[in-house]
């Protein structure tokens, strides 16, 4: 197997695949969305909840999808809770960036802002997998803007 | 090239495959490429390479238009294919056949010029439940048209076609029946002629998608009872952007143009215009001649082999990938119909298809991972994709080992 593949499973990946955090759903979600990756058929809800001060005290998902996806879903979930939404905003961004490569060239905190997400950097020697990871962050994305549980599909 | 006789397979095998320049190719890290995609397009032989070469370099010239050499030429090898793609099929007269774009577009043509004008509203059209959406969603638009109703032919866990239940859906507002003559997703061959028998009892027209056998069985629609045939000249060795539509005469001349345009009329004023005679009045616009002419090329070429002999190989290939495939642990058949072609669609346990494509593809794999356009067959099945291999002429049992040795990989990976 070569060091690729090796770099793209990586250990906590497969664990997140394996055992998704944050997998289910929210009672009375303040944003909700629905992301669906025609293609593969891959398949993402994220539902999230602020609590008083405008942090999110919840970031859950639900769905199907390959490992790549659901490990995504999965450290997404974790690394967004307790963050405000302009920090999830940035986060989206700094994630898109990891893994199409484009984080290289700029710097700045993005690194500490990503923290364990750095383990998706393997993704960008896999172009057609780059849709896999992000689309739970897309999925957020539409999540964040739906406010009031109004679905929206990405 | 010598030739080395493989047990059970054709003696000719190494021949076949040299005839491919692209299975000579090599991938990142110098690997070989182990190319089991066929289904989702086939490679093309040498004869077709030079067909399209040849026609550009030397006969290059619009078709049924010119009255110079160049014109005659490229008119008399486009027609030549005509009569080919006839024999292949078996159909009677090469006036039967019209030249499109693939079975999609054969499939859309029949749904706009054949059915739209005879559905009314609580009509119907029987599509099986295994149907490639190109069998699929053009009926949807023509019964959303017209208010015609498609109705799903339902199969069993092995992916064979309840043809008891089918029996039952045929009636007085039955049409249309719509069926793949192989599936594209889990490789069953179905009953067509028993299911032409039935539909015409009931008054429906037969139409049949062929594009995923043309490359792999036998046709003859005069055997099959068909009343209208798509083939996908990519799928059977011929280049993208090819493909006919096989109709019988009397129907195809009581049908109206789907396209209008140049070389599929007879005169044209602003108060009216009269039509050329079937195919040209089908074939509005300038045809991908050279492509055309490729396809003939890849008809000739498949002829050579002989439909029997190819079909006889994929068979071999697939009790043998069956039975290797049936070793690595979780995994499961998708498709185990009795009759099949070379095409085996699964799932591993635990493990998503698009891992399982990406772990393959890194070691030279070429498999098709996803819903295989046929979303309602992975419903059937409740899975959300499969992985598939799809096998072709040129394929080896070799390919299968190095396919089962990537599925090992794969689950020393993910456990």
């Amino acid at each position: 197997m070569d060091s690729d593949i090796r770099e793209l499973y990586q250990q906590v990946i497969l664990d997140h695949h394996r055992h998704p955090r944050n997998f289910g759903e929210l009672d009375s979600p303040d944003g909700r969305a629905e992301g669906f990756n025609p293609l593969c058929g891959d398949r993402v809800n994220v539902e999230l909840k602020f609590d008083a001060e405008g942090r999110m005290e919840h970031v859950a998902f639900t769905g199907q999808g390959c490992a790549i996806c659901t490990a995504s879903a999965s450290l997404m979930t974790e690394c967004l809770t307790g963050k405000t939404r302009a920090e999830g905003e940035a986060l989206v961004e700094d994630f898109r960036d990891l893994v199409t490569g484009t984080r290289d060239a700029e710097p700045g905190d993005a690194e500490e802002r990503l923290g364990k997400l750095a383990i998706f950097a393997g993704v960008r020697e896999f172009p057609v997998r780059v849709k896999c990871a992000t689309l739970p962050w897309h999925t957020f994305h539409a999540a964040l803007a739906s406010e009031s549980g109004r679905v929206s599909t990405e | 090239m010598t030739t080395t006789q493989l047990p059970g397979l054709l003696p000719e095998l190494e021949v076949i495959r040299a005839d491919f320049p692209i299975l000579e190719r090599t991938l990142a890290g110098g690997l070989p490429l182990v190319y089991l995609d066929s289904a989702n397009t086939s490679q093309k032989p040498q004869a077709v390479i030079r067909a399209v070469d040849g026609f550009y370099r030397e006969h290059n010239a619009n078709v049924s238009r010119a009255v110079h050499a160049l014109g005659s030429e490229a008119t008399e090898a486009y027609e030549g294919a005509r009569g080919l793609v006839a024999g292949l099929l078996g159909a009677k007269d090469p006036r039967e056949v019209v030249f499109v774009r693939g079975a999609t577009e054969a499939i859309n043509l029949v749904a706009q010029s054949y059915a739209r004008p005879r559905l009314s509203p609580g009509d119907e059209i029987l599509v099986t439940w295994m149907e490639h959406h190109s069998n699929l969603v053009p009926w949807q638009l023509v019964a959303e048209q017209t208010g015609a109703r498609v109705r799903g032919i339902p199969m069993d866990d092995r992916g064979v076609l309840d043809l008891h239940a089918y029996e039952k859906m045929l009636g007085r507002r039955t049409r249309v029946v719509a069926v793949g003559h192989v599936s594209n997703a889990l490789g069953t061959v179905n009953p067509v002629a028993r299911i032409a028998e039935l539909a015409h009892a009931a008054g429906a027209a037969v139409v049949v998608d062929g594009a995923q056998s043309a490359a792999h069985v036998p046709v003859s629609v005069q055997e099959l009872g068909a009343d209208f045939y798509a083939i996908s000249g990519h799928k059977a060795f011929a280049p993208m952007g090819t493909g006919a539509l096989w109709g019988r005469l009397a129907l195809l001349e009581e049908m109206p143009p789907w396209m209008g345009g140049g070389d599929m009329i007879r005169s044209v004023s602003f108060e009216g215009s009269t039509w050329a005679d079937v195919p040209a009045k089908f074939e509005a616009g300038t045809p991908n001649a050279g492509g055309v002419v490729a396809l003939g090329a890849a008809i000739d070429w498949m002829s050579a082999i002989g439909l029997d002999r190819i079909r006889e190989h994929e068979e071999d290939l697939l009790r043998y990938g069956t039975a290797a495939l049936a070793d690595v642990p979780g995994l499961r058949l998708i498709g185990t119909a009795p009759d099949k072609v070379a095409i085996l669609s699964f799932v591993l346990e635990g493990v998503h298809p698009h891992d399982v494509g990406t772990i393959l593809d890194r070691e030279g794999i070429a498999v098709r991972t996803g819903h295989h356009c046929a979303q309602p067959v992975m419903e059937h099945f409740g899975v959300p994709a499969t992985t598939r291999a799809s096998l072709s002429v040129y394929n080896t049992r070799e390919d299968l080992d190095a396919l089962v040795a990537g599925l090992q990989h794969v689950r020393q990976l993910f456990g």
